[in-house]
């Protein structure tokens, strides 16, 4: 155990750190929330600024374009970026953690050649299509299906909570090329690009009065049998490749932005118990950057624990407890949300305790493979 | 930056963990602290880590291990202020009960920033005949004398006594969840093991997100006392704590509720855990005043 980091750990930081100095003066104002044109425009904008500078694709494979930084390096940079407030992944989230890991798993050379560059420069959002409206928890239920007509794939079905759907250039696909088999065995992987006819893309308004998501409904849209990633019937083991890309840094950012709002939070804290509440708070953001290093700690020694389901579960539910602390304090000063981010804030993490697998299933999940407990009927 | 065990560390963890098994079973602990467990814990070392060069991370390790068995004794400060033996610890300011006083060789009183050392078979002690926490007696003195002033940084033993303190809590938590989750696989209820249920598993789930939480934040605080200068050692004491204070509490409750009415009865020993998680609430600072100083921190500017 140390508390220091190595002396080519902090080279990488103090480099980090003077980019980040002498480019952040450097961006252009940030759009509004709504504005999704001009959002993907400063999140890719921001991409191929981190290509340029050496710091795109950070945990990808140097062979693919990546950084092919070591977990320790990952930790610093999301830390650093958090806290000199520098632009989030943004639209560029499912394209850098989630499409691009799987194509570098399990794609051909044609696809890798096709998307791994232009994702790295910024130059291709995806969008995620897995959710449906009967498949959401229990996600290998999902029923869209893809029939096979020659070459091609026909796809009818509706997705849901597809992030970044109204600005997105492709799309991972989940599904169902065997209606017949067990659930978990018939479905496929598909690269969709977004500008098929068939594709309609309507925006969902959510409790923030906003849209992230969109629903897709997908009405005989020919897809090329040469999209599929994997083999047919074999999306369910493709999906779960990029777990391997996992380091439990995932919270980094939401843990060092968490840390700064208890500090801002706690000027405007007069009542003592509240001002407890508030010590307790953040000990368990701490306490979970500990074990964010502690997880990376591992990695690095290729070690294994349960870490990331662990902080995935606490974090989300201490953001929230800090969340309705923030409206307790603020009082009636919380009426409105224009300007007033602990408020946001609240509305905002409602969404954490759901999204990314529930807080009852990543339970389950901690209880079935961690704990090794037996299975619920099901 | 490492917060995971070293090869050593690993090893030092295993080798203290033998001599428990071999020496602490069940009904060892169950028989309470003695001159003999105090002679065995310093012949396999416990006392002496820090004379003997062990980093307070490795110090911290040994204290885990020693909260799974749930191993009776002032344990901290005897280490702490190993060259007086047995030794105790008690704050002047609060009310003044004190822990094993039968078998104190020194008792360290601290008030404020100032420490004394008292002569413990001197003083004058109301026996409890019913402690909180059978595995730890208590004894209440109506007057600490003022004993001899004690050349300490009373602030480095408050900090490292939180810290080792925290440790065993985490060994609490830790190893009640295991007995809890063994439980749950072997009890049958409706034809089913009961941590087939999700009411009972995510019950067992939170208790290992507790004790994981608090694993970590008791490591990076042993790992903060090794390395001092770089600042931060008391807040990252302060939470380690307060989060391994209440896994303990939170843990034992748990595991109470998993082994139903089991876990109501004197033979499990489920309790044990959870009353020496409340026993050591009351020392080196309470989950909530640790709150408190965490709330400090946060006001101070720069962390």
């Amino acid at each position: 155990m140390q508390y220091r980091y190595d002396e080519a750990d902090e080279a990488f930081r103090a480099e980090l750190r003077r980019w980040l100095a002498a480019v952040l003066p450097t961006l252009p104002p940030e759009p509004p929330r709504d504005a999704w044109a001009a959002r993907r425009a400063y999140d890719t904008d921001w991409q191929r600024r981190l290509y340029d500078a050496g710091y795109a694709g950070l945990h990808w494979p140097a062979e693919y374009g990546g950084r092919g930084a070591s977990p320790t390096e990952q930790l610093i940079f999301y830390e650093e970026t958090a806290r000199a407030r520098a632009p989030y992944v943004g639209v560029n989230f499912v394209g850098l953690l989630h499409a691009g890991p799987t194509l570098i798993e399990e794609g051909t050379p044609e696809q890798k050649a096709a998307h791994l560059p232009r994702i790295l420069r910024g130059e291709e959002v995806w969008c995620q299509g897995f959710s449906e409206p009967g498949a959401g928890s229990d996600l290998a239920s999902l029923r869209t299906r893809a029939e096979r007509d020659g070459d091609h794939y026909v796809l009818n079905g509706q997705k849901i909570w597809c992030s970044f759907g109204q600005v997105a250039d492709v799309g991972e696909f989940l599904v169902r090329t065997d209606p017949g088999a067990p659930k978990h065995k018939g479905i496929s992987w598909l690269i969709l690009p977004m500008d098929l006819p068939g594709i309609e893309v309507r925006p969902l308004r959510t409790v923030l009065g906003s849209s992230e998501f969109s629903e897709v409904f997908l009405t005989d849209v020919r897809v090329p049998v040469a999209n599929r990633v994997g083999a047919e019937n074999d999306g369910w083991r493709v999906t779960n490749v990029t777990l391997k890309y996992e380091r439990g840094t995932a919270f980094v950012s939401e843990l060092v932005d968490a840390m700064r709002l208890c500090e801002d939070l706690v000027p405007l804290v007069r009542d003592p118990a509240q001002r407890r509440e508030l010590g307790r708070c953040a000990a368990e953001f701490d306490g979970l950057w500990a074990l964010t290093k502690r997880n990376v700690s591992q990695s690095a020694r290729g070690v294994s624990g349960p870490g990331a389901t662990v902080i995935k579960l606490a974090y989300t539910e201490a953001r929230q407890r800090f969340g309705e602390l923030c409206l307790r304090v603020l009082d009636r000063e919380a009426l409105h949300v224009d300007g007033n981010e602990l408020v946001e804030e609240r509305l905002r993490t409602l969404a954490l305790t759901i999204a990314a697998g529930s807080s009852q299933i990543q339970r389950n999940i901690i209880g079935e493979r961690v704990l090794g407990l037996p299975k619920e009927p099901r | 930056m490492d917060l995971d065990l070293s090869p050593d560390q690993v090893a030092l963890r295993d080798g203290i963990d033998a001599v428990l098994t071999a020496r602490f079973g069940p009904e060892r602990i169950r028989a309470g602290f003695d001159r003999g467990v105090y002679d065995e814990l310093a012949e396999a070392g416990v006392f002496t880590l820090r004379a003997d060069g062990f980093s307070w991370s490795d110090c911290v390790i040994v204290f885990e291990q020693l909260g799974r068995r749930c191993v009776p004794g002032p344990l901290v400060a005897s280490l702490l202020f190993q060259v007086h033996g047995v030794t105790g610890v008690v704050e002047r300011a609060g009310p003044a009960w004190v822990e094993h006083p039968g078998a104190l060789d020194a008792l360290v009183v601290l008030d404020g920033a100032a420490a004394a050392l008292v002569d413990p078979r001197a003083l004058e002690v109301e026996h409890s005949p019913w402690p909180l926490d059978f595995l730890t007696p208590v004894g209440r003195v109506a007057q600490l004398p003022p004993g001899e002033p004690l050349d300490v940084d009373v602030a480095g033993v408050r900090r490292a006594g939180a810290a080792l303190t925290a440790a065993f809590q985490l060994g609490l938590a830790d190893r009640v969840t295991e007995l809890a989750v063994e439980y749950a696989k072997e009890r049958v209820q409706f034809d089913r093991a009961i941590g087939s249920f999700q009411a009972i598993k995510h019950l067992l789930a939170d208790m290992l997100v507790r004790t994981e939480v608090a694993r970590a934040a008791v490591y990076a605080a042993g790992a903060h006392l090794d390395a001092p200068a770089e600042g931060g050692a008391d807040r990252s004491v302060a939470v380690a704590k307060l989060l391994a204070g209440e896994a303990a509490i939170a843990n034992g409750k748990a595991a109470t509720q998993v082994f139903g009415g089991m876990g109501y009865t004197w033979e499990v020993d489920v309790h044990l855990f959870l009353k020496r998680a409340w026993v050591l609430d009351t020392c080196f600072g309470s989950a909530d005043a640790h709150a408190d100083a965490v709330a400090d921190a946060l006001a101070a500017p720069g962390r």
